[in-house]
């Protein structure tokens, strides 16, 4: 790897730097980066750069609040008169992982495909700059480089940090990421330093150590190809797993909420004597409401139906008509569920050539 | 993005996006409620004539027969509805709404001169292509005649009426109240260019009629399946019933269409909830061959 990529030159931003960075941003831009709430590190608004924590493994909500917030306006209305709702500046976010920014390019796919693209989406992809933070020390639950990703991936960003111990390593990805870098890191910010050689080593060494520590122990040992993982699924579809995996599942959806790819939503309204607004929410397969008719007749009635949607949607549906799995291995599925239904486990046994009758203690079995 | 009044406003509809110079497809356009029909004696059916308020709205909603469009109440929330007019019908859009829940009860509500909102028209439709040149036949039950209604009021318009073989209508209902698009019907039954047979489960003193289930009645109308299609829209034991009928008849799954209805909410593919494996019912539906259908999940 060479310093200066085609998009422009790759520079050392020592740790005082990211925090004068990330203070001068704040001044003119939105910035999204992680944030302690509670027990939880998400991505939220920063005011000053010392609520921003770059010190984690991987943090515990995914970053795609910042493009597909929880909850949004699509209109206000009073009356007759109806009013979109007004963006914003230009917005970063800010040390986000590799696995994340994946989950973008797989929900542009969804929210920019035909037969209509998401104004809402739309506005804020074009108008945030996405800064990634490489992914040194990947968690037991990792699996990004099994589904075609990896902790030094840099596809979807425009800014690629690694952090080193002293200084981050900023890499642009693209010519975005060059401006953006020019812009704010500029040989006059006070913070610019040229990344000499010995710092790409150092990244090497870095990217080999993670991508070995997601090998020790992996469940997923080979990449998923997406086309065969399509057609071993369209054969599993009555798979006895689906049963037990619907009798263990609580219907809780907390795999949805913390899934940087689940994209569904519902519309509703809230109004008062005339004036109120449309608003869009994050909606979940796992609830029965979900699909349910007005008629009563539910098309997925139980929980089986419902978890079987989750896993088909993500690793045969989404292949079928995007050609991608839609699933980034950040395993936030797999450390949140309450009963330790293990994403994983679930895809070895449904993929493994072993027959149906094979379930491990992780997936199969009740209680 | 400005502010832009929802009755009236050509110019301001069209400014919306003047970002991307792209249409919001979540924001609905304006349309005024020129008459309603009760169509049964259960009152709970009614037909909403709608006109846009602009030029513009009306220019974009080019819809196709059995497709399907968003309504929407300002406060109370939108649902997926069939156009029930035809296409040629230039001027005005129907839509015929059984009150089943919150948006279609607020509906039954409106008054002619309300304004509602409409956004579409989504999905696919009829197959008009491959229905061109042969014979048609349409099996319909109970409410689900909306879309139906459409397609038949089209074939039967004079400027399509050659383009298409025998037109077969077999309509049925549960009694002679509930039978709608009376207006229809009758008009239908004088022509010569349509085969109708319309059916109750159970007549009254009046009823004059053919009496019998859908299933029943097309078997011994028995139309042939030569260079035929048939489109079936009712309620699913309707539906399981006409299918063996059909195949007898020696109707192929390829020549089979159904109408799906799902839960739905964006109307283009987004949402996430009327899926049915890797189809989305508002997208790539809701019209489907049951060759289509017998290879995709049985979740509908």
């Amino acid at each position: 790897m060479m310093a200066g990529t085609d998009a422009g030159t790759a520079r050392l931003i020592s740790k005082n730097g990211i925090t004068a960075l990330l203070e001068a941003l704040i001044g003119e831009w939105e910035v999204l980066a992680p944030v302690q709430l509670r027990e939880e590190l998400a991505f939220e608004p920063i005011t000053h750069a010392s609520q921003a924590v770059l010190d984690f493994s991987n943090t515990t909500r995914p970053s795609k609040n910042a493009i597909f917030p929880p909850c949004e306006v699509l209109f206000r209305y009073d009356g007759q008169e109806v009013h979109e709702p007004a963006f914003g500046r230009e917005r970063v976010v800010f040390a986000m992982r590799p696995c994340d920014a994946r989950s973008f390019l797989l929900l542009d796919n969804v929210f920019s495909g035909p037969p209509s693209q998401d104004p809402y989406y739309a506005w804020r992809r074009e108008h945030t700059y996405l800064v990634g933070l490489a992914c040194n020390h990947p968690s037991s639950t990792c699996f990004c480089s099994a589904v075609g990703g990896g902790p030094f991936d840099m596809r979807g960003l425009d800014v690629f940090l690694t952090d080193l111990g002293e200084a981050y390593l900023a890499e642009p990805v693209n010519a975005r990421g060059a401006a953006f870098l020019e812009r704010w890191a500029g040989a006059d910010s006070g913070w610019y330093q040229e990344a000499d050689p010995s710092a790409f080593q150092r990244k090497q060494e870095l990217a080999r150590q993670a991508e070995r520590k997601l090998q020790i122990g992996a469940v997923l040992a080979n990449p998923l190809v997406p086309s065969q993982t399509q057609e071993r699924l369209e054969s599993q579809y009555e798979h006895q797993l689906w049963e037990a995996l619907g009798q263990k599942c609580l219907g809780c959806g907390a795999c949805t909420y913390l899934c940087p790819t689940c994209h569904c939503f519902d519309i509703l309204d809230e109004a008062d004597d005339g004036s109120g607004r449309r608003l869009r929410l994050w909606d979940c397969c796992q609830f029965p409401l979900f699909t349910l008719h007005t008629s009563g007749h539910n098309p997925r009635p139980s929980g089986k139906e419902r978890i079987r949607q989750r896993i088909m949607h993500k690793f045969r549906y989404f292949v079928a008509n995007y050609g991608e799995i839609a699933c980034v291995g950040c395993g936030r599925c797999v450390r949140s569920c309450p009963v330790n239904i293990d994403l994983r486990y679930v895809l070895s046994d449904l993929l493994s050539d072993q027959g149906q009758a094979e379930m491990t203690m992780n997936t199969g079995q009740c209680g | 993005m400005e502010n832009t009044r929802l009755t009236g406003s050509p110019a301001g509809i069209a400014a919306v996006r003047s970002e991307k110079d792209v249409r919001n497809p979540y924001r609905p356009s304006p349309a005024v409620i020129r008459a309603i029909t009760v169509e049964n004696e259960a009152r709970d059916i009614k037909t909403f004539q709608l006109a846009f308020g602009d030029e513009a709205a009306r220019q974009a909603f080019q819809f196709r027969c059995g497709q399907f469009a968003e309504l929407s109440l300002w406060g109370v929330g939108e649902c997926p509805i069939g156009i029930a007019s035809s296409p040629l019908e230039k001027d005005y859009v129907e839509f015929t709404v059984k009150r089943m829940g919150l948006v279609t009860s607020a509906l039954h509500d409106c008054e002619v001169g309300d304004v509602i909102g409409v956004r579409g028209p989504y999905g696919n439709g009829f197959p008009m292509s491959a229905l061109e040149g042969g014979r048609v036949v349409i099996v319909a039950g109970g409410f689900a005649f909306t879309t139906l209604r459409s397609l038949t009021r089209y074939i039967l318009h004079p400027q399509n009426r050659d383009r298409f073989g025998e037109l077969v209508v077999v309509y049925g209902a549960r009694n002679p109240g509930e039978l709608i698009y009376k207006q229809d019907l009758q008009e239908w039954s004088r022509r010569d260019d349509i085969s109708l047979h319309v059916t109750v489960d159970g007549g009254d003193a009046g009823w004059t009629g053919l009496v019998g289930f859908v299933p029943d009645i097309l078997k011994r109308v028995a139309p042939s399946s030569e260079n035929a299609i048939a489109v079936v829209c009712g309620p699913p034991v309707m539906i399981r019933f006409c299918l063996p009928v059909l195949s007898d008849l020696g109707f192929t799954p390829e020549r089979i269409y159904n109408s799906l209805e799902m839960r739905m909410k964006c109307g283009i593919g987004k949402c996430g909830r009327c899926n049915i494996g890797d189809k989305y019912v508002c997208r790539d539906g809701p019209v489907f061959s049951l060759a289509e259908l017998q290879r995709l999940p049985k979740e509908y």
